[in-house]
């Protein structure tokens, strides 16, 4: 086909569809509507999945969070009133696990507790993380200000502390808060750094807000985390925990809340994972622990987002197939109405061929018009969601591409019937037909 | 060679257990610049005998050469391609395309033999403006008169330069004087040797034609010759 002929033939077929505005753009509805929701689905779920694995991401690929978990209460301990119950990790559990397990590449042990900081007459409750310097190495802490803890502050057990600006700002208002005292219950913390935790902006959905608690975010109003020398906090703070409930005082020990564990490689993570569980599992005799594994999370998240895209995908196949069976309708009903126009372009030397990419163009302007049209619809809609719905969107390329493919081929393949009946129509018979 | 040579041309239309003929046995034989006009009583095959002519239809046996091309059992694509180059049609009911303008009408049979835009456009309107249509160029079918669009129907039969017209009934759906104005394009395009073929009903068409056949039964009853001028 020359080019000329080429143009002529898209010329006439937005004629032809110009003519029957009205019904074109009906049928073309289907088309932009079917289009729409596939790029609209794939940017939400996208931009969801995409959050999630952010999230899962900061945790750090190549680390195993163990976080102490309260074990299930064991009858025989309920009853006895009075009695401390001892859990969770120890320093002991590190120390063998640095010792034992040559292959962790960084160990930090946390404790958290939730506290109160005052400055002048200000207070603001937060979490109070005793670590040691590497926790800048399995954490995603930035330093804005001043330094991080170090093995000096370690070491001495320095009344020191790191404030997270938005524990700065509520605290220190305009004031410069390095060199400042921070009093946390009873006792006087020298601010030398300010950090900034790499955030999950908006959390969406639970699998982000859990992933959040892990971050140690959790927890009632607190505005963010101070950290101080874990071993400043072992010697200030008490490890034990009293509370009432159940009619009866409750006494807990906890030494650590976490521990994090850094490998090398990713590779390296699941078999980890195992050894871990092996040795933490002999010295341990309830299951007061739980092995967080970003990776795997990160995996499953993958999995979810198959699953995902298979649904919505699924979906957006029928939409686009009954746009489709619409466009298919539409074509015979013209077709048949063209008869006689058929039957006068054979008499003037049309050949099949002729006649069949007359029609099938036609289909084809109908679904590419509806294609884009639904593009840029389905480009919208995302971007709505995200301004009224606070849900992250994210359009990619390949789904517009995919989006614009399809329409063609559902033209190609809804246009072909009809185009093949107009074009084996007698052309004696359609000349006669009124 | 004959422009158009018919040797035994039989066509029999199979209806149900039923056998139709509707063409027997036809010899024919039209030179080069002749005018020709079939007559008969509706049934006698005129419709079948044009439909042959023009290629719309393959014949069930005979001969037909058009042109000294044997076309009788040519496929569906050459077909097409003789229509569109070699026959030039002009129907009773005109069988204009209503969304296409009157130029746009007249270089359909070129498009399709691959004709830029710019000479198809050029040569429709020196026919457009021979069958003296010359300033309504962008006027639809529905905005012109009966006459005028049967005018627009002749300059798109001529646009191919073809070699037989084959005109079904040109008059049929005008008024006198309308039919006359058509007649009288004709005679004009014969003056000029082109060869037509008319099919008609009306005795007047038939003594303006060189030779009258007339057909009955799906045979040649009788073929008139007219001495006329």
């Amino acid at each position: 086909m020359h080019w000329f002929s080429a143009k002529r033939t898209i010329k006439l077929g937005v004629k032809s569809l110009w003519m029957h505005r009205l019904r074109s753009t009906l049928t073309m509805l289907g088309m932009v509507f079917g289009v729409c929701s596939v790029i609209a689905m794939l940017a939400i779920g996208e931009g969801a999945s995409r959050e999630a694995q952010e999230a899962i991401a900061r945790l750090g690929s190549t680390n195993l969070i163990i976080e102490t978990v309260k074990p299930p209460n064991e009858q025989a301990n309920s009853s006895k009133a009075n009695t401390m119950r001892k859990y969770g990790l120890t320093y002991a559990d590190a120390e063998s696990i640095r010792n034992t397990i040559p292959s962790v590449q960084v160990i930090v042990p946390v404790r958290e507790i939730d506290q109160e900081a005052r400055y002048l007459n200000r207070k603001v409750p937060i979490k109070l993380i005793g670590t040691i310097p590497w926790y800048t190495e399995v954490s995603p802490v930035r330093l804005i200000r001043g330094r991080f803890l170090s093995s000096v502050d370690l070491q001495y057990q320095l009344a020191v502390c790191v404030i997270e600006d938005q524990v700065a700002r509520k605290l220190f208002a305009f004031d410069d808060p390095l060199g400042m005292d921070v009093r946390i219950y009873g006792n006087y913390y020298r601010v030398v750094g300010i950090v900034a935790r790499l955030t999950t902006g908006q959390t969406a959905d639970s699998f982000a807000s859990e992933i959040a608690a892990v971050n140690g975010n959790g927890g009632g109003g607190v505005i963010g985390n101070v950290y101080i020398p874990l071993t400043t906090a072992r010697k200030r703070f008490t490890e034990v925990k009293v509370s009432f409930g159940g009619g009866s005082e409750n006494i807990e020990k906890v030494e650590l809340q976490k521990i994090v564990v850094k490998v090398d490689s990713t590779e390296q993570v699941l078999p980890m994972r195992n050894i871990l569980n092996t040795l933490l599992g002999r010295i341990h005799d309830k299951q007061d622990y739980n092995i967080v594994v970003p990776l795997e999370l990160l995996r499953q998240a993958a999995r979810t987002k198959q699953i995902f895209s298979i649904v919505l995908g699924s979906i957006a196949a029928i939409s686009l197939l009954v746009g489709g069976i619409g466009i298919m309708n539409i074509m015979l009903a013209t077709v048949s109405e063209r008869t006689r126009e058929i039957g006068i372009r054979r008499a003037l030397g049309a050949r099949k061929w002729d006649i069949i990419v007359q029609f099938l163009s036609e289909t084809l302007l109908l679904t590419l018009a509806g294609g884009v049209l639904g593009i840029i619809l389905g480009a919208l809609i995302p971007f709505l969601v995200t301004y009224f719905g606070h849900m992250p969107t994210v359009i990619t390329p390949s789904s517009l591409i995919l989006a614009f493919g399809i329409s063609a081929v559902v033209g190609i393949t809804f246009g072909i019937y009809p185009a093949y009946r107009a074009a084996n129509m007698d052309p004696i018979e359609s000349l006669r037909h009124e | 060679m004959a422009v158009v040579h018919i040797e035994k041309l039989c066509k029999t239309y199979q209806l149900g257990p039923v056998q139709l003929p509707a063409l027997r046995d036809v010899d024919l034989e039209i030179e080069q610049g002749q005018y020709i006009a079939i007559m008969g009583p509706s049934g006698s095959g005129k419709s079948t005998l044009l439909n042959l002519l023009g290629c719309l239809d393959r014949p069930t046996s005979g001969r037909y050469w058009l042109g000294g091309k044997d076309v009788s059992t040519l496929d569906d694509n050459h077909l097409s391609l003789i229509r569109g180059k070699r026959i030039g049609f002009i129907f009773q009911s005109y069988n204009l395309i209503g969304q296409l303008n009157v130029i746009e009408n007249i270089k359909l049979p070129m498009s399709y033999q691959g004709f830029s835009e710019e000479r198809s456009i050029e040569r429709a309107g020196k026919l457009a403006t021979m069958v003296g249509l010359g300033n309504r160029f962008k006027h639809r079918p529905r905005e012109l008169s009966g006459g005028q669009q049967q005018r627009v129907a002749i300059a798109r039969a001529l646009a191919n330069d073809p070699v037989i017209i084959l005109a079904d009934e040109p008059t049929g759906n005008l008024d006198s004087e309308s039919g006359a104005e058509i007649l009288s394009i004709l005679d004009d395009l014969h003056q000029r040797g082109k060869t037509l073929i008319i099919v008609t009903h009306d005795e007047h068409i038939g003594t303006r034609a060189e030779r009258t056949i007339h057909l009955l039964d799906g045979r040649i009853e009788r073929v008139e010759y007219n001495h006329r001028r």
